[in-house]
């Protein structure tokens, strides 16, 4: 990639030249070297363009164009805060955490590096590539065998700043055997602002343990999430993602989920719900390496005014993972003339004995429903919404957590009441 | 009192409704029967405002009100009301929440409160009860895996609670067993009194022994060929609908 | 296919599992020299008495090739071809003025795959059959390509009354100059991908196909395909147009002999249906699919596109695909006249190492296009099936409609089954619907059959035909059985 623009991956290196020495963990020659090996691997890839499969659909030009930097906020600087949604809230500003914020004391990558060798993955992706090359903190918490930790949640703010800012937390999550927890995570940030906030998840849940992840993208209107999760799932393991992209003008929300232990089931929901200008992808690779595997998916995409949404999804099913059972539907909802869809499902098979299908669906909203719904007396304002609310209710339904359940029902609803 | 006068419409460009002239007072129950393809779906959308189905001429009044001018959603606040001959399934609307909406919505238009989800919820189960409706219909999507009878038992609920001046059946009758005729039947029935009427569109004489009319009108080609009593439906099962346009 | 009946015959007296078309012929042979370059296309247009346009236009492509790289998108894998170590031209030594003089070795060729060249051998087939069989059978008209070469083709002056014209490529040229050099390179241009470039650059043959405003094409018309030399690559070109209100139904069908190496067939098929004409195109593509341990094999790189101008045209793709080491293809429609109609219907066999990824591209472009894609496709032995496809709404096609199904069957542990759609629309009131499920088998259907008596292979038969009825009856009839019997012998020695 020798054709790339200034300020794009050339200047994400060399601010990672002058960075590198000041980073936490500039004295761990082991992260040093992972952070080297990861600057060596994004030059070699550089930001992904349109010929690279994985980016068939999302350009990152705009990203390339825009310049960003590090963030200039004071580490106790002043932040307004939205009202908690969980009784423990953890919230990182800038991709640091601020434990005089937080209402629990979660621990912090930043604190425990020097005892993290090992334990900070470098994946191959571009944009991965780029976290491990600039994070500073996230969080990372270890549920312990057979322990409920209940639901939580994760705030991340970015603070308005006058140049460019770009953010990159990695957080590590472990819930050992047996254990539960409900992580509703929230990203938000200034309306007017560009910035970019770019979060690695890794995620790792043991034999028999049930990770309930629910993640609400509400970045400000010029601010870019490109986020990337890892997760491992161990035998009778469950990992449930639920993301919704409803900010952002550029947002892509990546998922490797690995099924690794026979009886792992993971289920990954997501709704997309776009407006002017707005730019959202969703790409998702399962990969059953096991057998007695189950996984669930269901993506809704809802589009007004000039927006663009994406879904890729591929289901691996490895020649060992026998009796897998991988279902996945997506389906967008066009509201506007000036919208587009595209998406790409993928199933790369290589044992007999599976169930796998996928579907998608697009289309606008259906002529008989609205009739039906007016000839019953309800305004075609009204029936809409209802129309619009029930596409996404299939998507809801698997977020069965009353606080993460409410939490995404508020932030839909926000959404359509901003854009209606 | 439905007026309508000189009706006539076109779907997909195509002439349908040929000049309809039809009165129905209030109170009365009239029938409208007709081989298919006459015309009498087309006459039922064209009342209830369906996009698609284009007038192309003449009147059609409720109670002076001009309906033709009136949005979907208007027409039911007026109190007219469609029960469908195929109910559109509505997956992820719940049916409590849909007919909620929908009673309230008309309510509003009627002058009349709003009810709590207690208060509807109260209404809807004697309702149902009387329908012989078990009461998870109410959980379910609208119309979603229902069976056809399930479906139109669900349309005579909604028009047991919306409570319409001018219930517009559209084969309300077909796909029923002889048990769900009668209590689909005996829903209309009850609504029946000096403020209430309605025009049942049917193919067969078999509903009009449940739903006793006052009067019976033949449509063929889109034209009202004849009117008379209910022994008209008695005659036109004996000797055929050919026969009814040679008389 | 005419006499398919024989060629069903020769099928089901066949033994286990093996390729029954792998004879060879030994016929004296025309080759070009080795390797490509200018020289070999100027060589190849002088060989044809081509006009200076079309040398040109062989120039030009050949030119574009030179700058392209081979596609590596596809899910195939084989070893680097070496394009210098290949004839590209290959005719038998004496072209034949009339069937009477064709080489009767050649004749025999034909023969043993079933194909009857001359129009009274046809005749005299069917009339011992009794009258009423002989007026449920519609004659049908063959081109057949031997190596690069049409070498005959039947019922010519039949067609001609009603204005048809039915001729191989190269006879088209010099007798309709103007139809030729209005559409060649209209619907799949010189520079389209790799191999179509490649094919434009040195096409020596293939079939021409014009039927004229309002005429419905009286018989099914048929190309019958063949690689014979050694070492050769097969690069015919194929014309099809259908005129406004015309109809037409095209068969194809292919066959090489069992070689150790690798041969390269690369085709390019054009399709134009103007205002309200439809066009058939179904192939049963059996060519040699290498041995049991992968070994030799066709490297079927092919392209196919059709362009339907017209308002309400039709253009219909039934492919059963049961040859080639390798098959890459897409055959496709570019849906421009409003109310246009394109339709996919595929069924793919990949056993022992066979390689397939083939699929469609279904482009909207017209108001209220629309398109329906059902492919079925089967793995077994290690074989590698991927489906990919393309459905794409511009913001014009208002209303436009795409309903797609793409099924994978799996049998054994050893295979794959992969699933590429691409889905992209910028249309408000169009509407998409794609849906795809990956199966095997399943004990209890193979236990039902054996419990009456089926054996385990017509058990797995019966079963994948069934799978594979919605494609198969798209079919014209003669042509369906002989698929169906094609899907069981691919299928051979694949279970148990």
């Amino acid at each position: 990639m020798s054709a790339i623009a200034p300020g794009g991956a050339e200047g994400f290196l060399h601010r990672h030249e002058g960075l590198k020495d000041h980073l936490p963990g500039a004295n761990l020659p082991w992260l040093v070297a992972l952070r080297a090996d990861a600057a060596a691997s994004f030059r070699a890839q550089g930001l992904p363009t349109r010929r690279v499969e994985a980016w068939h659909y999302t350009d990152l030009r705009p990203l390339a164009q825009a310049g960003f930097d590090a963030p200039l906020s004071a580490v106790d600087a002043a932040v307004a805060l939205p009202a908690a949604r969980a009784e423990q809230r953890v919230v990182f500003v800038d991709g640091r955490h601020r434990a005089d914020l937080s209402s629990f004391a979660a621990a912090s990558i930043g604190h425990w590096l020097p005892e993290l060798q090992g334990r900070i993955a470098a994946p191959a992706e571009p944009m991965a590539a780029l976290n491990s090359m600039f994070f500073e903190d996230g969080l990372f918490l270890t549920i312990a065998e057979g322990q409920d930790a209940g639901t939580l949640e994760l705030l991340h703010v970015v603070q308005a700043a006058d140049r460019p800012a770009a953010v990159h937390p990695r957080h590590i999550i472990r819930l050992e055997k047996g254990a539960r927890l409900a992580l509703l995570e929230t990203s938000i940030g200034p309306t007017d602002k560009r910035y970019l906030h770019n979060p690695v998840w890794q995620v790792e849940v043991a034999e028999g343990a049930s990770f309930t992840h629910v993640r609400l993208q509400q970045e400000g209107a010029q601010g870019f999430q490109l986020s990337t999760v890892y997760a491992s799932v161990a035998a009778g393991g469950t990992y449930d993602n639920f993301t919704l992209n409803s900010g952002g003008r550029l947002v892509r929300n990546e998922i490797h989920a690995t099924l690794s232990g026979p009886g792992a089931t993971c289920h990954m929901n997501g709704a997309q719900l776009l407006g002017d200008g707005q730019h959202a992808d969703t790409t998702t690779f399962l990969d059953h390496a096991a057998p007695d595997c189950a996984s669930r998916q269901t993506y809704k995409t809802v589009l007004k005014g000039k927006s663009r949404g994406v879904f890729q999804g591929k289901i691996l099913v490895r020649q060992a993972a026998q009796r897998t059972d991988g279902y996945q539907m997506n389906q967008a909802l066009l509201l506007s003339s000036d919208a587009e869809m595209d998406s790409k499902p993928q199933l790369e098979i290589y044992a007999d004995d599976v169930k796998c299908s996928h579907g998608a669906t697009v289309g606008e909203l259906d002529a008989d429903q609205l009739f039906y719904l007016r000839a019953r007396g309800i305004p075609e304002a009204e029936a809409r919404t209802m129309l619009v609310r029930a596409f996404l209710e299939a998507a809801l339904e698997g977020v069965e957590n009353p606080i993460l359940h409410t939490a995404l029902e508020g932030a839909i609803e926000a959404w359509w009441v901003r854009h209606t | 009192m439905l007026r309508i006068q000189g009706l006539t419409a076109e779907v997909d460009g195509k002439q349908i409704l040929k000049g309809i002239d039809l009165e129905v007072p209030t109170g009365e129950v009239h029938a409208i029967m007709g081989p298919n393809g006459s015309g009498k779906s087309t006459l039922s959308y064209v009342l209830a405002g369906r996009d698609g189905y284009v007038v192309t001429g003449g009147t059609a009044t409720f109670n002076g009100v001009d309906l033709l001018a009136l949005e979907p959603e208007a027409r039911a606040a007026a109190g007219v009301f469609l029960a469908f001959q195929y109910p559109v399934e509505l997956p992820g609307v719940g049916n409590a929440n849909f007919l909620r909406t929908a009673l309230n919505a008309v309510r509003r238009g009627r002058g009349e409160s709003e009810l709590d989800a207690m208060q509807f919820l109260k209404l809807a189960r004697a309702r149902m009860k009387e329908l012989n409706m078990p009461e998870d219909m109410l959980k379910r999507g609208v119309n979603v895996g229902f069976s056809g009878g399930e479906k139109k038992r669900n349309e005579v609920l909604q028009m047991a609670l919306l409570a319409p001046q001018l219930a517009i059946l559209d084969e309300t009758d077909s796909g029923l067993d002889i048990d769900a005729l009668k209590i689909a039947s005996d829903g209309v029935n009850a609504l029946r009194g000096p403020n209430f009427s309605a025009l049942v569109i049917t193919h067969y004489q078999r509903l009009l022994t449940y739903i006793v009319p006052d009067r019976v009108h033949v449509l063929m080609g889109g034209r009202i060929v004849r009117s008379g009593g209910k022994e008209l439906a008695l005659e036109l099962e004996a000797s055929g609908y050919g026969a009814a346009q040679a008389a | 296919m005419a006499a398919v009946t024989e060629t069903i015959e020769t099928v089901q007296a066949a033994t286990e599992g093996t390729y029954k078309w792998g004879f060879e012929t030994d016929i004296e042979m025309d080759f070009a020299p080795k390797g490509l370059n200018e020289g070999i296309v100027r060589f190849i247009s002088a060989k044809k008495n081509e006009p200076a346009w079309l040398l040109e236009w062989r120039l030009k492509a050949f030119a574009h090739w030179q700058t392209m790289t081979e596609p590596t998108w596809p899910s195939v894998h084989y070893p680097k071809i070496d394009f210098q170590d290949a004839f590209y031209y290959a005719a038998p030594k004496q072209g034949p003025k009339s069937l009477d003089e064709v080489d009767p070795e050649l004749l025999k060729t034909y023969a043993k795959l079933g194909i009857p060249l001359k129009e009274q051998a046809f005749l005299a087939g069917v009339e011992g059959a009794g009258e009423s069989a002989a007026d449920a059978r519609m004659p049908i008209a063959v081109d057949a390509v031997f190596d690069s070469v049409s070498v005959a083709t039947s019922y010519k002056e039949r067609l001609a009354k009603d204005g048809i014209i039915f001729c191989a490529i190269s006879e088209a040229v010099h007798t309709h100059p103007e139809l030729v050099q209005q559409y060649l390179g209209t619907v799949v241009p010189t520079g389209d991908n790799f191999y179509a470039a490649l094919n434009s650059a040195v096409f020596t043959d293939g079939s021409f196909v014009y039927i004229p405003k309002g005429v419905r094409c009286p018989m099914e018309l048929s190309t019958y395909f063949r690689i014979n030399a050694k070492s050769t690559g097969q690069f015919e070109r194929t014309l099809i147009i259908a005129d406004e209100g015309s109809t037409v139904s095209y068969l194809e069908g292919c066959t090489a002999p069992m070689r150790d190496e690798n041969q390269l067939h690369a085709a390019v098929v054009e399709l134009v249906a103007l205002d309200d004409a439809s066009i058939k195109y179904s192939t049963v593509q059996n060519w040699y699919p290498g041995d049991a341990e992968g070994k030799g094999g066709i490297y079927n790189f092919v392209t196919k596109r059709a362009q339907c101008r017209g308002k309400r045209s039709k253009v219909s793709w039934t492919q059963v695909e049961t040859g080639s080491a390798i098959t890459w293809k897409y055959p496709s429609c570019v849906l421009l006249g409003e109310d246009s109609v394109g339709e996919f219907y595929s069924v793919a066999i990949t056993n022992n190492y066979q390689q397939a990824d083939t699929g469609t591209k279904m482009i909207h472009v017209g108001a209220r296009t629309k398109s329906t894609i059902v492919s079925k496709g089967i793995s077994a032995g290690h074989g590698q099936n991927t489906y990919r496809g393309l459905v794409r709404v511009a913001p014009t096609a208002k209303g436009a409609r795409n309903f797609t199904q793409c099924d994978s069957l799996l049998i054994g542990d050893q295979c794959g089954a992969h699933t590429v759609p691409y889905i992209e629309n910028r249309c408000l009131t169009a509407k998409l619907e794609h849906e795809a499920t990956t199966s095997r088998i399943a004990e209890d259907q193979l236990f039902y059959c054996r419990q009456r008596g089926l054996t385990q292979e017509e058990a797995v038969g019966m079963i994948v035909n069934g799978f594979c009825r919605e494609v198969l009856k798209e079919l014209p009839m003669e042509f369906a059985v002989e698929a169906q019997k094609l899907l069981q012998i691919s299928l051979e020695g694949s279970v148990g």
